[in-house]
């Protein structure tokens, strides 16, 4: 008996969501300690997981092998920039920001250059950059469940909400903690599965990592690789192997620039602030890796496969183009969706589908929807398509989840506790946080539903804004014992005013159309870097006007030296605590 | 105590920075600024810089986590800093 896929997709959605919920409930936090920080007692191999699922957002589970599939190598700044960031985090600052034990980045911040308007920066840093990610992860939600479940996209968008929620608001970090690690076996699972089927359908050997490198399995004995770059370079699109993204200055300011802004996103930091110790700290950012590197490496043998099979299915042999009204169902589909688009140009019924834009009658193949059709596209069995999207979910879900405790927090704890009502009980504050998450997950509802502009813009922002601004403030905090808190703060404001100021004269402020005074184009790029790019560059000012303005205005008091030679070694480290 | 952290810091700095030249020899340099070279050469279907790129420097990244770590631990240990 074959279910149909409707009925899959709602078992394992609805199924992996009552496990979410019982979970958060068997955790919740009782206590700010626990809110914030999972009372200290996460142990390494767990802290690695629950960063795997915080980390890869429905950006990763559905967007990046699509970029992936139409990039090429150019894709590659992806793959290096968003893993590279945790060679960074785990030397750089994961292990003295877990020493020093406080519960947030803007908290350490302030101690760190004992200025109340430190921490004031870079909580607004944070929450810019926290607030333009979760848009992108609630549009991700509202898109997974109109596309399988069939509901209004406003609707879709409604109920996954509720969900976040349901367990963000009541487990704080500890039930967040282990949803989230439920969350990763989900949705690592449902990226895996279709990925192996189709790695052995196309190369018959079953591991995407090899297979990527293997000869077809049709008997010709071509390499997978070079059979695809003949297939795009036939139809004259750029050779899948040696496509750059822009120039190769570009590529090496993008790549870094998603490596310095992964360290500095602050809902990944605060993940190692759940470990026991400085020990823990450190090990837990290389299982992270692992956990993340199992999909990392998978994405590129799935975007190319799937690239593969699409141009497969539209022109299976050369010359031979296949008719638009015998398309296979998964077409029909997305056509509905308006994700993918045919106009028949020539009038021969059937579909051509080049590079020149006279002739080309795939007037529309929107990059997401190509990991979330994928196993339809390759013929996989209905509970495949029905885990991918209990998969997808899993990821925007727990994203969203590590974002909104990161914006409440720093809310809460930095200028509610820290700044404006200092005398507020434990009590109080922990019922503020929970108040002020749902505020968070109402206004970015309303964002996911009327995005200002594209929402891919505002992700790259948050990498920017990361990047420029508190990377470099946490790494000079910890490397240098002398920069003072004037440096700091001159040196977040302008790099983030820069990085801003970019990235707005080329896309529009606030990424409003028409308000871009020099216009999205090439010429005019510094360098030729891109906007999404140009965080290395906001990094490198960040530097530079905090060490000038640490020379004039001299260096930071003898207590604070002291304090930087503490937390740079492991003796004496407690948990996490709240004075 | 103060000439003993010093040291203690100046070994980690080392370390440190040992690694983050793996790391940009793997990534930026066999990925992206002599790709062209590498991919001469043939890893099975991959060419060697496109693999660097898509697959090997993600391999590296992760050994590099692990051996820090290792490292660190042992450091901790000579130096008598480590958490009770």
């Amino acid at each position: 008996m074959d279910m149909d896929l409707k009925t899959l997709t709602y078992i394992a959605v609805f199924g992996s969501f009552a496990m979410y919920f019982a979970i958060a409930w068997w955790a919740r936090a009782g206590s700010t300690s626990e809110f914030y920080a999972a009372g200290g007692g996460v142990g390494p191999v767990a802290n690695g997981i629950a960063i795997g699922a915080d980390w890869m957002s429905a950006a990763s589970f559905i967007s990046m092998a699509g970029l992936i599939s139409f990039l090429g190598y150019g894709g590659s700044v992806f793959l290096m920039g968003w893993t590279g960031g945790y060679v960074l985090l785990a030397m750089l600052l994961a292990p003295y920001l877990r020493k020093h034990g406080k519960f947030t980045v803007p908290e350490f911040i302030g101690d760190r250059y004992y200025s109340k308007s430190a921490r004031i920066v870079a909580v607004a840093c944070l929450i810019i950059a926290s607030l333009t990610y979760i848009i992108g992860q609630m549009k991700g939600v509202g898109v997974a469940f109109s596309r399988f479940l069939e509901v209004d996209y406003g609707l879709g968008l409604g109920i996954g909400m509720a969900v976040v929620w349901v367990y963000a608001v009541v487990g704080g970090m500890k039930g967040i903690t282990y949803t989230q690690i439920a969350q990763y076996v989900v949705l690592i699972f449902a990226y895996t599965v279709p990925a192996v089927f189709i790695s052995l359908h196309l190369t018959g050997n079953p591991i995407p990592q090899l297979g990527l490198g293997s000869t077809m399995a049709d008997g010709s004995g071509v390499y997978l690789l070079d059979k695809l770059d003949m297939v795009v370079t036939d139809l004259g699109f750029k050779e899948y192997t040696t496509a750059k993204l822009g120039s190769s200055v570009n590529m090496f300011a993008y790549t870094l620039s998603l490596m310095i802004g992964t360290a500095g996103l602050p809902h990944v930091i605060m993940r190692f602030f759940t470990v026991p110790s400085v020990k823990a700290a450190r090990a837990s950012a290389g299982y992270a890796l692992v956990f993340i590197a199992l999909l990392y490496t998978v994405a590129p043998a799935v975007g190319a496969m799937a690239r593969l099979n699409l141009m497969n299915t539209i022109e299976p042999t050369p010359g031979q183009n296949l008719v638009y009204d015998e398309r296979p169902q998964w077409f029909k589909d997305w056509e509905v969706t308006g994700l993918l688009k045919f106009e028949d140009k020539n009038g021969d019924g059937k579909i051509q589908y080049t590079s020149n834009a006279d002739t080309n009658e795939m007037v529309k193949v929107d990059r997401d929807i190509m990991v979330l059709a994928n196993p339809a596209i390759a013929n996989l069995p209905n509970w495949v398509i029905a885990l991918v999207a209990a998969g997808g979910l899993a990821a925007a879900l727990s994203t969203a989840a590590g974002l909104l405790l990161a914006i409440s927090s720093s809310i809460s704890h930095d200028l509610m506790k820290g700044v404006l009502t200092p005398n507020i009980s434990e009590k109080n504050e922990l019922l503020s946080s929970r108040i002020i998450m749902t505020l968070a997950i109402l206004v970015s509802g309303y964002l996911g539903l009327n995005p200002p502009g594209f929402a891919a813009g505002t992700v790259a922002l948050a990498f920017g804004l990361a990047a420029s601004s508190i990377f470099p403030a946490l790494m000079m905090g910890i490397f240098s014992k002398k920069i003072s808190g004037h440096a700091a703060v001159a040196g977040m404001c302008s790099g983030i005013g820069i990085t801003m100021l970019y990235v707005f004269q080329h896309k529009g402020i606030m990424f409003i159309p028409g308000t871009a005074f020099l216009g999205n184009m090439q010429p005019n790029w510094f360098m030729g870097i891109s906007p999404n790019a140009f965080g290395v560059v906001g990094a490198i000012v960040n530097f530079s006007v905090a060490f000038i303005v640490s020379k004039i205005t001299g260096p930071a008091p003898e207590n604070i030296q002291q304090l930087v030679e503490n937390f740079r070694i492991p003796a004496g480290s407690g948990s996490a605590h709240n004075h | 105590m103060t000439t003993k952290s010093t040291s203690y810091w100046q070994e980690n700095i080392r370390l440190i920075i040992k690694c983050l030249i793996i790391w940009f020899i793997v990534s930026f340099g066999c990925g992206l600024l002599f790709v062209e070279q590498l991919n001469t050469i043939r890893l099975g279907g991959y060419k060697l810089g496109f693999w660097f790129a898509q697959q090997g420097s993600i391999y590296v990244f992760v050994a590099l986590v692990f051996y820090y770590s290792h490292a660190m631990n042992k450091l901790d240990a000579k130096y008598g800093v480590e958490e009770e």
